[in-house]
């Protein structure tokens, strides 16, 4: 989300639902593009091509269709239907101990049109996502009777400014507004904030370039972890306007006392706390317009004090240009991530998966991929699970919820956050078709008790900061 | 001594298309300072300047080349310089519209290319006002 234009063009490499045309003259100034096979982009040595700088970034833009009776791809033995629908965009959601899923929805950002591109960009842009209002509100979803539909649907809160990072410690509710974290109480059961939220700390929000504020918190419920994108693809807002971001902030629960606790990431789109380990990790969106290869999105755990590049490298030590003035200490301090994911992704959605979720994919987590623009080739829109040995990534990622783009190559929705319930089942929010779905195991009965409880209660524990 | 005058009455330069033509040329000019200000400073708001400045200019070209193709197509004598001021305007067109793609660019992206094609459409950019201003004139004499 966010970012904009550059990079490289294939003459044919173009489509932007004829509202770019390229003049043939300039096609020979176009970088070269349209590369057929695509570099080997996951794991933790991704193979990482020169930069290309072409007259025109390529797009290829969502072409929005409703899913009809259309359903979401998943694994054989599993089973995924739709649990809410005509939501006010579905960003993240939240299993609550009860079984409650919260769904925060919303529209951020507020970047004006800095440059004539920037007009032009948006304009495009919004053709592949949706036009709903922004619901601005957390809807909670019930189902009482275990039989897998959610039947209960209230406004838990409304009148919140983008909300999107959800955490639950105790009986705290934490919710990431794209200008504040705040925090309502919450009792088990609850349908319905009994007030409005107590404000915890203003979030860094001018511009908000990228808006989305993603959200975890510290095993002890100490902290939370929230996470600050860029205010630009990559410094052309100037450097006073990313003061605060590109970053994670730990911030105190009690007394919103922040400071940074990893820098350098472009746009940490989701946190998740590891089960076990109780370490942070996250999925973060790399920069755009340096050729449809570059830069992957990657996945990793997050260390304290860490730099991870942004803006002056990435992936490493890998220079970028565009940057001035340049800063070589910066560089050879940047923290190679743990895992790529593909370059233009967009990963939006991190959660650890729990044996429930069966067999193949109980150690693991689970990403969602909103899917690319800067590529002719689109890549993303789906929901992978990225394997975990020793607490550490393992092998390739594998497709667990696929379809949001048909082979029509139009595309009936986007995954953002993904959530797994600790019962056994995945909840994705789709923010084009505006609906939640849930994928679950076949032989996951509707009366099915959590396998084991021990599970449950550190998946919760955990899990509560699982956004 | 003789003095002839033109037999056909010979109209001054269209004060519309003299708008037009030069208007094109401060604009350019702003954008190549505006250029020539970014790489010097790093400051990211002239880059910011340089892209509208370039839009500005782009407009005023395309509408001066519109005006310059039709005068073309108009064109009984003295074809010669109403086709110089077209194709200088074409150039400048075609070179200010990939100079705009260049300053599409994030940050320092639009760098070293653009203040190098700003610099060449800035001079085309005269040459053009130049070659359109010389081509009708009133009161030729002999």
């Amino acid at each position: 989300m966010g970012g904009f234009f550059h990079a490289s063009y294939g003459s044919n490499a173009v489509k932007t639902r004829g509202l770019l045309i390229i003049p043939g003259s300039l096609a020979l100034l176009a970088g070269c593009g349209g590369n057929d096979v695509d570099p080997v982009q996951q794991g933790a040595n991704p193979s990482l091509p020169e930069q290309e700088r072409g007259l025109l970034p390529s797009m290829n833009i969502a072409e929005p269709t409703p899913w009809g009776n259309e359903r979401p791809t998943v694994p054989p033995g599993y089973n995924v239907t739709a649990i809410a629908t005509g939501l006010g965009i579905p960003r993240q959601t939240l299993v609550l101990p009860n079984g409650d899923i919260l769904v925060a929805e919303g529209r951020g950002g507020s970047a004006p049109a800095l440059r004539p591109k920037d007009i032009i960009a948006g304009f495009i842009k919004a053709k592949g996502t949706t036009s709903v209002e922004s619901g601005d509100r957390l809807t909670l979803l019930r189902d009482s009777d275990g039989d897998g539909k959610y039947e209960g649907q209230t406004v838990f809160a409304d009148g919140l400014n983008a909300p999107y990072g959800l955490a639950l410690v105790n009986d705290r509710l934490y919710v990431a507004n794209q200008d504040a974290l705040v925090m309502f109480p919450y009792r088990i059961g609850q349908t319905q904030a009994s007030g409005p939220p107590v404000k915890i700390t203003d979030l860094p929000s001018e511009i908000n370039h990228h808006w989305t504020k993603a959200l975890a918190a510290s095993p002890d419920g100490r902290f939370l972890y929230v996470g600050i994108g860029s205010n630009s693809n990559i410094t052309e807002r100037g450097m006073t306007a990313e003061a605060n971001r590109a970053m994670i902030w730990e911030v105190d629960a009690t007394t919103g006392a922040h400071r940074p606790f990893a820098t350098g990431l472009r746009n940490p789109t989701a946190l998740a706390v590891q089960p076990g380990s109780g370490k942070l990790w996250a999925v973060v969106n790399e920069r755009d317009e340096l050729g449809p290869n570059l830069v992957p999105d990657y996945l990793t755990s997050v260390r304290e004090g860490g730099f991870y590049g942004w803006p002056y490298s990435y992936w490493g030590q890998n220079v970028d240009p565009r940057v001035r003035p340049q800063n070589p200490q910066k560089v050879a301090a940047a923290i190679e991530p743990d895992y790529a994911l593909g370059s233009h992704v967009a990963t939006l959605g991190l959660s650890f998966s729990t044996p429930a979720m069966g067999s193949a994919f109980t150690q693991g987590a689970f990403v969602g991929e909103h899917g690319s623009w800067n590529r002719s080739k689109p890549s993303g829109y789906k929901v992978v699970f990225v394997p975990f040995r020793g607490g550490q990534p393992a092998g390739a990622p594998v497709d667990f919820v696929t379809g949001f783009r048909g082979s029509d190559g139009k595309t009936r929705g986007r995954p953002v956050g993904v959530t797994v319930d600790p019962r056994g089942a995945l909840i994705v929010a789709d923010d084009l078709a505006n609906v939640v779905w849930r994928v679950t195991p076949e032989r996951q009965g509707p009366a099915a008790v959590s396998p084991t409880a021990v599970t449950r209660g550190t998946a919760e524990s955990a899990g509560s900061a699982t956004p | 001594m003789a003095i002839v005058h033109e037999p056909r009455t010979r109209r001054a330069i269209h004060p519309l298309h003299a708008v037009f033509l030069a208007s094109s040329v401060p604009l350019f000019l702003g954008t190549l300072l505006s250029d020539y200000a970014y790489t010097s400073t790093y400051h990211i708001q002239w880059s910011n300047f340089a892209s509208w400045l370039l839009v500005g200019a782009m407009v005023f070209t395309g509408l001066a080349l519109l005006w310059s193709f039709v005068s073309l197509l108009r064109a009984h004598r003295r074809k010669g310089t109403v086709l110089v001021t077209f194709l200088l305007l074409l150039a400048v067109f075609v070179l200010g519209l990939i100079n705009a793609f260049v300053h599409a660019r994030d940050a320092w992206g639009t760098m070293p290319e653009g203040l190098i094609l700003s610099v060449i459409v800035s001079v085309l950019a005269v040459a053009a006002t130049w070659a359109g201003f010389s081509t009708l004139r009133t009161g030729v004499t002999r």
